[in-house]
C-alpha cells in the first residue's frame, strides 16, 4: 500500500464521478430538498425540526456514500477491473483507501451544504458543538462507505446491491432510537440496538447538537462509529481475493 | 528458458474440473497461440497462468516462479476477453490510472496510446468507443508496464482485418524485443500467426508444435483440418 497509489484510487473514482454531472446532482441537491421538506413538515414545531435534523444532518450522508460505493463497488467487480487491478503491484488497502478518500471528500462537500442550508435560511436552532456535528457527520459518510465496500462483495447484481439499503440500513434506522426511545424496546430490541454501529452514530448527531461541549458520553459513541470504519474496511479486504474458485 | 512450465495442472472452476491433468511448455521470446473451441479451458488456464484462479494441485511456473507469486505482478501483463477499464472514463484518464497502479510514470501514457493507434480517441469516454477499439484500451493498460510476459484472452475478436493485422505486427515487434506471449484464440486462422501452437479440448492437450510441424504430422493443407483430424484420431484411439 502506497499513498501514491492510493491518492491516484481516490482521483479516479473522484474523476467517475464527474464524468457522471447527474449522480453528483443528486448526492448534493436531495439532502437539501429533504432539509427544506423536513423543515417545513414541522413548521409549526420548530423545536421537533430542531430535534430531527442533526440526526438526518449524520442519515444523509452514511446512506448515500452506502449505496453509490456499493454500487461503484460491485462495478469494479462485474467489468473486471477488480480482477486486472489485483494482477497489478497494487495493494488491496490502496483500493479501500482510495475509495474511502474520494467518497469521503464527496461527504464533506454533501455535509458543508446542507449544513449551511439549516443553519442559515431554515434556521436551526443548535444548542450544541458544530464543529462535532461535523466530526459525526463526517464519520458517519466514512462508516457507510466501509460498510457498502464490504457487503458489495455479497451482492452479484444491482439489484442485490441497492436492496442492501433496506435490507441492513432500514433495519439499524427502526431500532436506533429515533421512531421509539430505546429504553422503551423490548430488550432483545434493545440488544440488537446495542450491536448496531448506526445507534452510536445517531447517539452521537444527537449529543453533538445538545451539548456545546464533548461530553464523555460523545466522546464514546464516536469512539465506537471511528472504530467501525476500520473494522469494516478490514473485513471488505478479506472479500477481495486474488484468487478466486 | 521456458516462460511457462506446466506440470499435473488440475483446476476446478465453479465446481466443475475444467482441466484435469494438463502438462505444457510455453517458450520465451515467441508468441505461442493457445487455440481451442470455446469451453476447452482456455480463460481457466490463463486465469491460472496470471494468478486469479485457484489452483488444486499440480506445478505451474511462470517466469522462474510459481504462478501468483508478487513479483510476477510487474513481470506478467493480462489482458481479459472482455474489455477491463473503466467505461465512464475517457482513455487517458484510465490509462493514467493503471500506470499509478502499476508503478510507472504517467509520462508512459501517449506511447502507448500510439503503440495501439488510438491517438484520435485520447479524450473520448471509453463508453463512447467501439467494441474493437475498447479491446485495444485494454491492451494499452497492459503494455504499460512494459511485462516481459503477455498474457491476451482473445484479443483480437471482433476487429477489422487490417488492425488484426497491426496489433499482429505490434506483437511480433515486441516478441523480437524479448516480450513473451500466449495468445489464446478460437480461430484457426490466427493460429498460423503464432510460432508454437498448443491446442486444447475439454482441458486436455490435444498437440502442440509449430504450424509447419502440425500440418506436416497430419498432412493436411490447414491447421483447420489438422485440428479435425487430431480430434478424429483422438477418438478413435
Amino acid at each position: 500500500m502506497t499513498a501514491q497509489r492510493t491518492l491516484a484510487t481516490s482521483g479516479r473514482v473522484l474523476r467517475q464521478l464527474r464524468h457522471d454531472p447527474r449522480t453528483v446532482a443528486l448526492m448534493l441537491v436531495v439532502p437539501c430538498l429533504l432539509m427544506t421538506l423536513l423543515r417545513y413538515l414541522y413548521d409549526g414545531q420548530v423545536q421537533v425540526f430542531d430535534r430531527v435534523a442533526p440526526v438526518l444532518l449524520v442519515l444523509f450522508p452514511f446512506t448515500v456514500m452506502f449505496v453509490v460505493t456499493s454500487v461503484a463497488m460491485l462495478r469494479e467487480r462485474s467489468s473486471g477491473t477488480l480482477e486486472r487491478l489485483l494482477t497489478t503491484p497494487m495493494g488491496k488497502g490502496d483500493l479501500l483507501a482510495g475509495y474511502g478518500l474520494a467518497f469521503g471528500g464527496a461527504a464533506v462537500i454533501q455535509v458543508g451544504l446542507v449544513l449551511a442550508l439549516v443553519l442559515g435560511p431554515l434556521g436551526l436552532q443548535i444548542h450544541g458543538d458544530l464543529s462535532a456535528l461535523a466530526v459525526v457527520a463526517l464519520l458517519d459518510a466514512l462508516l457507510g462507505t466501509a460498510l457498502g465496500l464490504f457487503l458489495s462483495a455479497f451482492a452479484n447484481s444491482e439489484f442485490q446491491a441497492v436492496q442492501f439499503l433496506p435490507a441492513f440500513v432500514l433495519p439499524q434506522l427502526l431500532l436506533c432510537g429515533l421512531f421509539a426511545p430505546r429504553a422503551q424496546m423490548l430488550p432483545i430490541l434493545d440488544w440488537l440496538s446495542s450491536v448496531m454501529p448506526l445507534t452510536y452514530a445517531v447517539d452521537a448527531a444527537t449529543r453533538a447538537a445538545a451539548s456545546a461541549t464533548w461530553t464523555p458520553d460523545l466522546g464514546t459513541d464516536v469512539l465506537v462509529v471511528a472504530a467501525c470504519i476500520p473494522l469494516f474496511l478490514i473485513l471488505g479486504a478479506g472479500t477481495l481475493r486474488r484468487r478466486t474458485p | 528458458m521456458n516462460a511457462i512450465e506446466i506440470s499435473h495442472l488440475r483446476v476446478l472452476r465453479g465446481g466443475r474440473v475444467v482441466l484435469p491433468d494438463l502438462s505444457c511448455t510455453v517458450s520465451s521470446g515467441i508468441i505461442t497461440g493457445l487455440l481451442g473451441p470455446s469451453g476447452s479451458g482456455k480463460t481457466t488456464l490463463i486465469r491460472a497462468i496470471v494468478g486469479v484462479q485457484r489452483v488444486l494441485s499440480g506445478q505451474l511456473t511462470v517466469l522462474g516462479r510459481p504462478a501468483g507469486s508478487p513479483e510476477l505482478r510487474r513481470l506478467v501483463g493480462y489482458v481479459t476477453q472482455s474489455p477491463s477499464v473503466y467505461a465512464d472514463l475517457t482513455v487517458s484518464e484510465n490509462l493514467a490510472y493503471f500506470a499509478s497502479m502499476a508503478g510507472v510514470a504517467r509520462s508512459a501514457v501517449p506511447a502507448v496510446i500510439e503503440t495501439v493507434s488510438l491517438g484520435a480517441f485520447r479524450q473520448t469516454p471509453v463508453s463512447q468507443l467501439s467494441g474493437g477499439e475498447r479491446a485495444r484500451v485494454s491492451l494499452a493498460a497492459a503494455l504499460l508496464p512494459a511485462p516481459r510476459l503477455l498474457v491476451l484472452d482473445e484479443p483480437t475478436v471482433g476487429l477489422d482485418p487490417v488492425l488484426r493485422q497491426e496489433l499482429w505486427d505490434l506483437f511480433h515487434r515486441l516478441a523480437q524485443d524479448g516480450v513473451s506471449f500466449l495468445i489464446s484464440s478460437h480461430v484457426m486462422d490466427e493460429a498460423g500467426r503464432c510460432q508454437q501452437l498448443i491446442l486444447l479440448r475439454e482441458g486436455r492437450v490435444l498437440a502442440t508444435g509449430t504450424p509447419p510441424d502440425l500440418l506436416r504430422h497430419t498432412e493436411t493443407k490447414s491447421l483447420e483440418e489438422a485440428f479435425l483430424r487430431l480430434i478424429a484420431a483422438e477418438v478413435t484411439s
